[in-house]
């Protein structure tokens, strides 16, 4: 059973929006089909658009007026996935993870590889109540040998599992990040009037290690940056300790293991989305990086936070989100970047 | 990917006397993290005549730059680090013993009896071991600590070494048949290549040569060097292991080779530390296909090359690594074949021939 919705209208169009941006396939360096599809999205509204050297997509909306900063926002369009290692003689292919992958999750999973391939995942033969690591598990396409194989070493795939709209959540593989992305082109659209430069950053190799957004901040050299990504939740059976639950609204980093969100930009989230009278969560994540450190980091030191879309079951094909922080997170961010900015 | 039997159609041979004479001087040279002089100067002295701008930066990086001349070119920086891994003298216990740490990624198991050299005058050593006639049975089945391990210089050695010079394994190096073994190949097989690549470059780059220091303690040189150089394109050259001996597998194939002797370079696509622009991979794949350059693809695994550090310089450098690859990496004596030497060199001068900067586009303008 479903809850009911949050919101009286759905906004169907954003549905769509983030069904596409979810089944689009993205491992952490190939975001080529990614990177279209956001521009596709955003190119009647940005005023400029350049894809830089390790392939994020950098946006500008505004211009500096009086009182204006350079502002970086930052979702990552890359996702999770798997490169093949080796091809046996009997066609299995053997695989390492692109960026944080569970073996739990792996087992029986569907997989998409970029040219077009699918497979699954299958595993040894374990001992009684082990928990396999990922050399223990294999793709199977369908392949009879080696030479049969449609796939070979180097070829990446990323998981496959259609969107699912539960009405109050909506489920899919990769909402870590492309419901940041989502967000972030949906303000991006809204962004009419802004005191600001505003950078849109859809940055690649998060996954891998915030690699992507360490040279989109040397690159945009912004006087604030805000990353936008998925967050963990404590409000599942029996799991972590965390304030953060789903459908109380985006949560506003105040730390996680990579950064600490400057307390600044931390007050001038939490005033807009109460000026606004917005839901929000504070967020302190234990375990779990975004780009806000790679940010933060770049040249002489940036002031950098995180908005944060609270997520269930992170790097699982089945990440859950709750439609109305969603949506209360596009609000809040269009707020963020309309109005003029005074840290502290 | 076959294996090495098809006959480039560029075969004019790469490497002479010459040029081996070259890996001999550098692999015999001892340059542990941290100290790399020995092979600076080696390096200095032979890309000086090639180069219209050599320096040595702060960190002891061997910059050296080769204009080309055409009209429109790409800065491509490609480096090859000088240091290696070993050891360096933390303990004084008099009479020439030193107790030791590792510098870089050595495997503990394997130091026990080997012959080594110390300090910039390459005093002789040996890592001593107790002979097995009083070893017991127990002993014998774990491997000795570190902690209890001593670098032997014998009196006079000792009273001329100190704490703080480093150490390496003393092999020198053979050529034996096809093969050549020896120490340090990784990385002064990239060192000989990027001279060689020096002393031919073609006119349509600009060749900017970085002889990296401290790449084996976390790729610290490479990443000033590539701030300095802020170039177009980056490409590590180094040295890879090869596990491609029979497999111990239960099921007899080994699943886990890295790279096989004899398969020519190995191009990487995914290490621990670098995600390779499928631009270059694209591009250096079709040189070797069209040249008839027999290459293989690196496995994906962990590990890391100075192009973990170009490639998040500054705001991004499309970057790859090509290696030679190389059997009993990071042991004390280390096998190669040099057909993959030669076809290494080969791959690279090709494809640094024919590369245009279109290359550089993104796939959606």
């Amino acid at each position: 059973m479903t809850k009911t919705q949050s919101t009286t209208t759905r906004d169907e169009a954003l549905l769509t929006l983030i069904q596409k941006l979810v089944e689009t396939p993205g491992p952490s360096g190939q975001e080529n089909l990614i990177r279209a599809a956001v521009i596709e999205e955003i190119k009647d509204y940005a005023e400029e658009i350049r894809t830089d050297a390790l392939g994020n997509l950098i946006a500008r909306v505004g211009t500096k007026q009086p009182g204006g900063l350079r502002v970086m926002v930052s979702a990552h369009i890359d996702e999770i996935g798997l490169m093949v290692t080796h091809v046996d003689a009997n066609g299995f292919a053997r695989f390492i993870a692109i960026g944080g992958v569970s073996p739990l999750t792996c087992i029986g999973g569907r997989v998409l590889f970029m040219n077009g391939t699918r497979g699954v995942i299958g595993c040894e033969r374990l001992e009684p109540n082990t928990v396999p690591t990922l050399d223990k598990l294999f793709i199977d396409t369908g392949a009879l040998s080696r030479e049969d194989c449609p796939v070979s070493v180097g070829d990446v795939c990323g998981f496959e599992r259609p969107f699912l709209d539960m009405g109050a959540h909506l489920v899919a593989k990769s909402m870590d990040d492309r419901v940041s992305a989502a967000v972030a082109i949906q303000a991006l659209r809204a962004l009419k009037k802004t005191p600001h430069e505003v950078f849109f950053v859809f940055s690649t190799q998060e996954e891998v290690g915030l690699r992507g957004a360490t040279t989109a901040a040397y690159g945009v050299n912004p006087d604030v940056g805000l990353a936008v990504d998925v967050t963990r939740t404590g409000d599942t059976p029996r799991t972590v300790k965390m304030e953060v639950a789903l459908d109380k609204g985006p949560a506003i980093k105040v730390r996680d293991s990579s950064f600490i969100a400057d307390p600044r930009v931390v007050d001038w989230m939490v005033a807009t989305a109460k000026s606004a009278g917005l839901p929000y969560q504070l967020e302190v994540l234990e375990a779990g990086g975004t780009d806000g450190r790679a940010i933060q980091l770049a040249h002489a030191g940036v002031p950098a936070g995180c908005l944060s879309i609270p997520c269930r079951y992170i790097h699982s094909p089945s990440e859950m989100v709750s439609y109305s922080d969603v949506k209360y997170a596009i609000e809040l961010l269009t707020r963020l970047l309309s109005a003029e900015i005074k840290l502290g | 990917m076959s294996p090495n039997k098809t006959t480039p159609k560029n075969s004019r041979r790469k490497l002479g006397k010459r040029q081996t004479e070259l890996l001999r001087s550098l692999c015999d040279a001892l340059s542990v993290s941290g100290d790399e002089q020995e092979v600076r100067e080696i390096v200095l002295r032979e890309v000086k005549p090639l180069c219209q701008q050599v320096e040595v930066d702060a960190m002891g990086n061997v910059l050296a730059t080769r204009v080309g001349s055409a009209a429109s070119k790409v800065q491509v920086m490609i480096a090859a680090h000088m240091d290696e891994v070993g050891f360096m003298l933390t303990q004084d216990d008099g009479d020439g013993l030193f107790g030791f740490s590792i510098v870089g990624g050595i495997d503990e198991r394997q130091l026990v009896g080997k012959a080594v050299i110390v300090g910039r005058e390459h005093i002789p050593g040996v890592i001593g071991a107790k002979a097995i006639h009083l070893t017991t049975p127990e002993e014998r089945k774990t491997a000795v600590r570190l902690e209890q391990l001593r670098i032997d210089l014998g009196p006079d050695g000792g009273a001329k070494a100190k704490v703080g010079d480093r150490a390496g394994f003393a092999t020198r190096y053979t050529e034996i048949g096809p093969s050549i073994r020896a120490k340090a190949l990784d990385n002064r097989l990239g060192v000989a290549n990027l001279i060689e690549l020096l002393r031919e470059a073609p006119e349509n780059i600009d060749l900017l040569a970085a002889f990296t220091v401290q790449e084996e303690v976390g790729l610290r040189g490479a990443r000033v060097a590539a701030y300095h150089l802020n170039p177009q394109i980056g490409i590590a050259v180094d040295s890879t292991p090869a596990n491609d001996l029979p497999s111990y597998d239960e099921d007899g194939e080994n699943t886990r080779y890295n790279t096989r002797l004899d398969h020519g370079p190995a191009i990487y696509l995914m290490d621990g530390a670098t995600i390779a622009d499928r631009r270059l991979a694209e591009w250096l794949m079709k040189t070797a296909e069209d040249e008839g350059i027999p290459y293989q693809i690196r496995q994906p695994n962990p590990g890391g090359t100075d192009a973990g550090a170009i490639h998040k310089t500054r705001a991004g450098v499309p970057s790859i690594s090509v290696s030679v690859p190389q059997r009993y990496c990071h042991t004390a004596a280390g096998l190669i074949r040099r057909a993959d030497w030669e076809n290494t060199l080969r791959l690279l001068s090709a494809a640094l021939a024919r590369l245009d900067s279109k290359i550089l586009t993104p796939s959606e303008a």
